[in-house]
Formats: C-alpha cells, sequence, structure tokens
C-alpha cells in the first residue's frame, strides 16, 4: 500500500466535498453538544473549517501515518489552541475528543460515494482515515491533560501566594495566620515572609495562628517548630495558637514536643500574653463595661 | 584585617562582625573574646552579625560554642542582628543555637543584657 497516494486520494476527497463535509461536521456536532448557542456554533464552524483546511494541506504533502512531522505542524498548533480554549471554558476531554472523532461520520459518507464500485479501496481508505482521527482526537486530549495541569499548578502558585500573610496585630506584635496543610514549600514561604516581616517592623513577638490548618502530624509540626527556631535566632518569640481539640491529642499521641513554645487555645488569649510580654495592658473603662 | 575588635563599653563586651568571617578569623575572635572577659571581668557579651550574610556550619557551631565559653565565665551572650537567611540557614543545618541568647538589634540586646544584670 503506497501511504502517499492514500494520502494524496484522501485529500482530494476532502478538497472535493469540503463545503459538504464542514455542514454536515457542524450538524453532527450540534447534535451531541448541551449548550449551543450563535456564540458556540459560530467558534465551532470557524474551528472546523480551519480543521478541514489545514489537514488537506498536511495530506497533501503524503504524511499521512506520522502526525508528529513537520506536515502537520499547522494541524497540531490549531488542535492545541482549540484544547487550550476548551480547557479554560471547562468542557471535559472527551468532548474535545469528540470533536475530531465526529468528522469521521461525515467523511465516511463521502467516501460511500466517491469510492461507491471500488470496495477495496473503500475498506483501506476508511481505515486509513479512522486511524488519522483517531491520533488526532487522542492529540487533544492529551493537549487538554496538559493545559490543565497547567492551570492547576498555576493555581497552586497562586494559593501558596495567597494564603500565608503576616500582620501587624500591635506595636511589636505579628500575627501569622496559617491556612491549609503546611508542606516543606510552604513553610519555606511562611519562614521567609515572617523574618523579613521581624525585620521590617522590629517585631518581638509573633503569634502563630494554626486554626486553620486541618491536620498536624510530625512532619507539619517539625515545620512549626523550625520556623519558631529561626524567629528565635532573629530574637522574636512565639506563641502557638487555635490548637484544636483533636490537634491537642493528635499532638500528644504523636510524641511531639512542643514544651519549649508557648502554646494558646485561641488567638485572643495568645493576643495577651504578647501583650504582657510587650509591657501593654487592656484597660476596660467602666463607663464601657456591661452593667 | 586579621582581627575583630572588641569594644568595652562599661561590663558589656561589643563585638560586631563586619567582614566575611573564615575559619581562622572565627578561631582568632574566640580567643581574644574569652581573654578579654576575663581581663574586663565582662557581665555580658553582644556579638553583632548584621552584617553577616553567609554562615557555615563551622561558624554557627563557632557562635554557639563563644556563647557556652563566655556562660562558663559567668556572662551572658546575646546575639544580635541576624538575617532571615541565615537564620533559615542555621535551622536547616539543624543548629538552631540553643542556651543562645538572641535579640533583634543592639538596642533590643543593650535591655535584654541590662534587664538581666539588675535584675
Amino acid at each position: 500500500m503506497n501511504h502517499h497516494d492514500d494520502a494524496s486520494r484522501i485529500s482530494a476527497t476532502i478538497g472535493k466535498y469540503q463545503s459538504e463535509l464542514l455542514e454536515d461536521w457542524v450538524a453532527n456536532l450540534k447534535q451531541q453538544m448541551i449548550r449551543f448557542d450563535a456564540a458556540a456554533e459560530q467558534a465551532t464552524r470557524r474551528h472546523c473549517s480551519q480543521l478541514l483546511e489545514l489537514m488537506c494541506s498536511a495530506l497533501r504533502q503524503g504524511e499521512i501515518d506520522n502526525i508528529e512531522g513537520r506536515g502537520w505542524d499547522e494541524v497540531r498548533h490549531l488542535l492545541t489552541e482549540i484544547s487550550q480554549e476548551r480547557a479554560r471554558q471547562g468542557s471535559t476531554p472527551s468532548e474535545t475528543a469528540i470533536f475530531v472523532f465526529s468528522l469521521k461520520q461525515p467523511l465516511f459518507t463521502r467516501l460511500r460515494t466517491e469510492h461507491a464500485q471500488k470496495t477495496e479501496l473503500l475498506a483501506d481508505d476508511v481505515w486509513t482515515i479512522t486511524t488519522l482521527l483517531d491520533k488526532l482526537g487522542l492529540f487533544t486530549v492529551e493537549i487538554f491533560q496538559k493545559s490543565r495541569n497547567q492551570i492547576i499548578a498555576r493555581q497552586q502558585q497562586e494559593l501558596l501566594e495567597l494564603s500565608t500573610p503576616v500582620v501587624k496585630l500591635w506595636q511589636n506584635i505579628l500575627a501569622l495566620p496559617l491556612i491549609g496543610t503546611l508542606d516543606s514549600a510552604r513553610t519555606q514561604v511562611v519562614m521567609e515572609n515572617l523574618l523579613e516581616k521581624i525585620i521590617e517592623t522590629g517585631a518581638a513577638i509573633a503569634i502563630i495562628d494554626i486554626t486553620g490548618v486541618p491536620t498536624v502530624d510530625t512532619l507539619v509540626a517539625q515545620h512549626l517548630l523550625k520556623t519558631i527556631a529561626a524567629a528565635r535566632l532573629m530574637g522574636a518569640d512565639c506563641i502557638i495558637s487555635g490548637i484544636r481539640p483533636q490537634i491537642a491529642q493528635t499532638i500528644v499521641h504523636l510524641g511531639v514536643n512542643l514544651e519549649d513554645v508557648v502554646t494558646k487555645a485561641t488567638l485572643a488569649d495568645a493576643f495577651v500574653v504578647a501583650l504582657e510580654r510587650t509591657g501593654a495592658a487592656i484597660h476596660y473603662n467602666k463607663a464601657g463595661a456591661k452593667g | 584585617m586579621d582581627r575583630i575588635p572588641i569594644l568595652r563599653m562599661g561590663d558589656l563586651l561589643l563585638v560586631t562582625i563586619q567582614v566575611d568571617m573564615h575559619d581562622r578569623l572565627a578561631m582568632t575572635l574566640q580567643d581574644d573574646l574569652t581573654n578579654r572577659i576575663v581581663q574586663d571581668q565582662a557581665k555580658g557579651v553582644l556579638i553583632d552579625i548584621s552584617a553577616l550574610d553567609v554562615v557555615d556550619t563551622f561558624i554557627g557551631r563557632m557562635i554557639s560554642n563563644t556563647a557556652a565559653m563566655a556562660r562558663v565565665l559567668d556572662a551572658t551572650t546575646v546575639v544580635v542582628g541576624m538575617q532571615p537567611a541565615v537564620a533559615i540557614t542555621l535551622v536547616e543545618m539543624g543548629l538552631s543555637l540553643p542556651g543562645v541568647r538572641t535579640a533583634l538589634n543592639i538596642e533590643r540586646g543593650m535591655a535584654l543584657l541590662g534587664k538581666r544584670y539588675h535584675e
């Protein structure tokens, strides 16, 4: 079987019926999609016609069994674009794959009319096109997965930056409300932020509030202790607050040693201790007190 | 510069490290400092490392040792002005300097030593 001949023959068929193929393909897609407004239809139609065009020219170059080849560069580029756009819009990978697979039926119908008398040729072409479109479909799934991973990685990065604020509570007192699980990368960011802020504000006491930390295992505890040790080296004391009952139990069961660290149940308690240590005091006005 | 100056302020000794520490310099400092503590009958030692931006295990250990030696000679050591990067490095190396007092800057360190001395 000569690939080159196959390719040019299929390319000719597509070229011949291009507009009909496009109509059928879009109609096919229309049936399968749940949401299909005018804007989506227009976008889909544009993608379909571009893809047909590019496939035609790629096939003309004769490479049909290797979509990684240079002849398919433009097709791959377009599919990447489509996949990424769909990933951003939140459609599933199978929807994107179906977009490519839906071309099969209209194309096979045209082939049947074209090679009505030549069964062998028909079977050959059907097989070639099936293989080709399957490859292209899988390619979109791959790209979809890749762009999904990129989105996840970006969100993780954003989360990392968002979730480690260091706030100044009072003169010489900082608070570090931790939200979410502490892993090594986050501890590093938290530690750096805290130390920078200590220098910046000249704080003497930092309250680390772990109300938002879902679980404390030995690793998390070790990370906490490291942060506290680093702050101490810079001359700032740390108080851990917001320890929930379950976490207190876990800490003791795990045998984590928090003896050297001042711990308080709530941020308010820790704040009072911090005020005392810095020499400040809270004074209630009699007039304002409730009788 | 082959040694780090040690300044006397009342019964405190002030050491400001403003050059890159290398091992021999550290050993000389340790020697000089212990001698001066005895000679001046110092009660407190302030080591300012705010200009130090690189540490290794040797320097870390030397700081820790110096504090221990001063304690034996009945002087309290306060290390002041440690940079965040240095603090992180020391902690990651497992040298959290237990027994060494720390303060954010010279002023705080002085206050700390004054408070302890007058108690």
